[in-house]
């Protein structure tokens, strides 16, 4: 394989503790190697040039059942993207639920080079698994929807952890996945019977749990199987208003799981769960008692779910909420039940600057960002397609690092929503050091990807170049030249091979599938009983359950040693 | 003025969006000949699908003279000037037009006036499915300007209808003529097939000819002597005045002729 030397760029590794020094980057064999021989390898002259880990995204709907029921009812956001093929890449279309292959190219156009798809039905994880196979010149896992499980459930009512434990270890394994989801908990089970929870300490309709129950009981299993990654949660009463006091009641449950420091919870979108006020007409930003919170503890992670005024598809598992918006909007959707394991729910929904709700809630994610003081906590998506399409990160990216470019944008913005923000009252603007931590140091340290997110020796050599000069470029003046350099990146490299150039794709290459192998022990207890449930309550039997290797393209499973 | 004259009989779609006048404006005809367009999946450019001349006079500023059948969104977006074409016209003609006005000697594929915003299309022959409707699975339907029809119509057309005028002047209509439509008029000269108005919750539908259903979800308002097209035009009925759709709690109204539709005698007794 060639080697490859990145000359005299600034580099941004925050994890390497490295702040825009100018230093060579040397690549052999797909890694971050100490360095190569200069006539040999293949120079890319990054004099100049802005030079980062390759950009890490902890939380985006890429692939699944739900992403593609939303494409099916959504022929209308691909005509005006329709995307055509050249002699190196595949045609498609995009907009706000991009085909496979155009994902690929747009992510990787951006310099991200790992992406998680957040929401997986384990009945669904087949469908997931082929598309993700389809998705090139990224690395990427998917996180299985585990907090409405039935077996779940029952394990965690009993007070049987270790069981519990040992059964999670085998549906990661099962659907090939990277970490535990939890939607709604108690929420989606009840939604089978047009039914919600609406807050941690309702009972959970035939289980006799409550959400609380079931958040830190996982969390202890989380713990137990030594995951990489937290749980990882989207809360109770999401998109409500008023439901900031949920999202507080929830940070402090998880306080009584242990955490040495470490956090023990990751929440998901966390825009939609800092809504204060008690209706609609009301409804203002909860970010300064959240990010209060957060600022003074150590076992929370978050991501923003910012919002971007643009005509997009919300899609979740969560079922309840989805209906609440059909009643807002009267828009076509779709809701779903996926049979014992979750359910689910599709809308179009434009947000619009004119709409005082939609513009308060672009200023909250924003104030969440900027108001946590540690960018180690908080992360930058949109909750791809949820807040917006994930090809709007440039946009995030200026409104971050400029207090300029953000406050231009909420001139714009609804009167009502323009007095409540707070977004006149912060003057922090990100550093680049910063924005690296937000897009890709941080989200690989949460996720635990000890190769990602870093340039470090041994690191996979998944680089990203933007033609930025912090020495010249005021960004947060010059944050039009910024958005363009992010949203068309000089080079980016996946292990160790130039994919795009100047924005363009150059070369096509397969990124991997990575999911958890974890290995308990004691095995799981696959009884009759349980083979019988399935027979009773699934549509699939349990022999034709599981994901098998060869369903996986590019395999990177990471093998973890349970304790229990 | 410019002359397009196709080549050859197209065997593949070909989508030209930019024969329009507010692309033509100011180009040179080596200019207008280099200007990308694709033929099925390979891009080519509009010189060599078509001959084209500059001719004399400004009016109309582009006229396609042959079959253009298989080519697609002509006229897409244009705000100014005029087209003629003599031939029949490909899908998506005129799609999202802001101004303008183009005229088809010939027929029309579907989405004709798709999303239409302001302009005036004049189409001699037959219209066929979508006419003025927007693409699938969006709301954004035809919200100003003019459509008129001398055949016939086919099916879904005037969805989502926000604003404007249609009128087909041919004997006979597609089903769901209006489906959804929520302001804006649609003028039947002749008969409506059936589904006519469905789900709509605004605007007018007034059919001088036989309506072939009334929808169940429809229920009569009251008999009006006339009724008003536009500023320049009023349709002399007698006509029953239908509400509906009631399953859409709409207030749109369907006017059909009371001499052509004794079928509709039965619902006198409701008044």
């Amino acid at each position: 394989m060639t080697e490859l030397l990145i000359k005299n760029g600034f580099v941004f590794d925050p994890l390497n503790k490295v702040n825009g020094e100018k230093m060579d980057i040397a690549v052999k064999n797909g890694k971050i190697v100490e360095k190569v021989n200069e006539h040999k390898a293949k120079i890319i002259d990054a004099a100049g040039l802005t030079v980062m880990p390759g950009g890490v995204d902890i939380h985006t709907h890429i692939a699944g059942g739900e992403v593609n029921t939303g494409r099916m009812v959504r022929p209308e956001d691909h005509v005006k993207d329709a995307v055509r093929k050249t002699a190196l890449t595949r045609s498609g279309t995009g907009y706000s639920i991009p085909s496979t292959f155009v994902t690929g190219y747009r992510y990787s156009q951006m310099g991200y080079t790992t992406v998680m798809n957040p929401s997986m039905a384990p009945l669904e994880a087949k469908h997931t698994h082929e598309e993700l196979n389809d998705i090139p010149l990224l690395d990427k896992a998917t996180y299985p929807l585990i907090g409405d499980w039935w077996f779940v459930l029952e394990y965690l009512r009993k007070g049987d952890l270790e069981e519990c434990a040992r059964h999670v270890a085998w549906m990661l394994q099962t659907t090939k996945g990277y970490a535990i989801k939890i939607v709604n908990p108690g929420g989606l089970e009840s939604w089978g019977f047009g039914r919600n929870v609406h807050s941690i300490d309702d009972q959970v309709p035939n289980f006799c749990i409550t959400p609380r129950e079931i958040m830190v009981g996982l969390a202890k299993v989380n713990k137990m199987l030594n995951l990489p990654h937290t749980i990882h949660l989207h809360t109770n009463n999401l998109g409500l208003p008023g439901n900031y006091t949920t999202t507080l009641d929830t940070m402090k449950a998880l306080e009584s799981v242990p955490s040495d420091g470490k956090p023990n919870m990751h929440i998901t979108h966390l825009q939609f769960s800092s809504f204060g006020g008690d209706g609609w007409g009301n409804m203002r930003s909860a970010a300064e008692e959240i990010s209060k919170y957060i600022n003074t503890h150590s076992h929370v992670t978050a991501d923003m779910g910012q919002v971007i005024f643009t005509d997009t598809t919300t899609m979740t598992a969560d079922g309840p909420f989805e209906y609440t918006l059909y009643q807002l909007s009267g828009h076509k959707w779709v809701n779903s039940d996926v049979e014992t394991e979750t359910s689910g729910g599709i809308i179009p929904f434009h947000y619009k600057k004119n709409n005082a709700v939609n513009a308060t809630q672009w200023s909250i994610a924003l104030e969440l960002a900027l108001l946590i003081e540690d960018p180690w906590k908080i992360y930058m998506t949109t909750d791809h397609p949820n807040g917006g399409p994930f090809f709007a990160y440039p946009k995030i990216i200026a409104w971050l690092t400029s207090r300029k470019a953000r406050m231009a944008t909420l001139k714009k913005c609804h009167k009502k929503a323009q007095k409540k923000s707070l977004l006149p009252s912060i003057k922090r603007e990100l550093s680049l050091y910063e924005l690296a931590i937000v897009t890709r140091a941080g989200q690989a340290k949460a996720l635990g990807l000890t190769n990602k997110g870093h340039l470090g020796v041994g690191a996979d050599a998944d680089i990203a170049i933007y033609d930025v000069n912090p020495e010249t470029t005021d960004i947060a003046r010059k944050y039009k030249a910024v958005r363009k350099a992010f949203g068309n990146a000089a080079y980016t490299i996946k292990d160790g091979r130039v994919v795009v150039k100047d924005g363009e794709v150059v070369q096509n290459v397969d990124g991997r599938t990575i999911w958890l192998d974890v290995q308990t022990a004691e095995p799981c207890r696959i009884d009759e009983q349980m083979k019988n449930k399935f027979r009773e309550y699934w549509s699939v039997d349990y022999a034709n359950y599981p994901v098998y290797d060869h369903y996986v393209k590019v395999k990177d499973p990471i093998t973890i040693q349970a304790s229990v | 003025m410019i002359v397009l004259t196709p080549l050859k009989t197209f065997k593949f779609p070909v989508t030209a969006e930019c024969i329009n006048p507010d692309v033509f404006q100011g180009k040179t005809v080596a200019e207008i000949a280099a200007l990308p367009v694709f033929e099925g999946n390979r891009q080519k450019t509009l010189g060599e699908l078509f001959k084209i001349e500059q001719a004399e006079g400004d009016n109309p500023s582009i006229t396609i003279n042959g079959d253009a059948s298989e080519v697609r969104r002509i006229g897409y977006g244009m705000k100014t000037g005029e087209i003629v074409v003599n031939g029949n016209a490909g899908m998506h003609l005129g799609e999202k037009m802001a101004g303008g006005r183009i005229v088809v000697n010939g027929n029309a594929g579907q989405w004709t006036g798709s999303s239409m915003k302001k302009g005036l299309i004049e189409i001699h022959g037959n219209a066929s499915d979508y006419l003025a409707s927007p693409y699938r699975g969006s709301t954004d339907g035809m919200k100003g300007g003019k459509i008129v029809v001398d055949g016939d119509v086919g099916a879904d057309s005037g969805c989502y209808l926000s604003g404007g005028l249609i009128k087909i002047k041919g004997s006979n209509t597609g089903q769901f003529l209006g489906y959804h439509m929520s302001d804006g008029t649609i003028h039947v000269e002749k008969n409506a097939a059936s589904r006519l108005g469905a789900n709509m919750t605004g605007g007018k539908i007034v059919v001088s000819g036989t309506v072939e259903e009334m929808m169940p979800t429809f229920t009569i308002d009251s008999v009006k002597p006339k009724v008003k097209i536009d500023e320049a035009e009023t349709a002399t009925g007698p006509f029953y005045v239908f509400l509906g759709d009631l399953a859409e709690n709409g207030t749109g109204k369907i006017f059909a002729s009371k001499p052509n539709n004794p079928n509709l005698k039965a619902y006198e007794k409701y008044l």
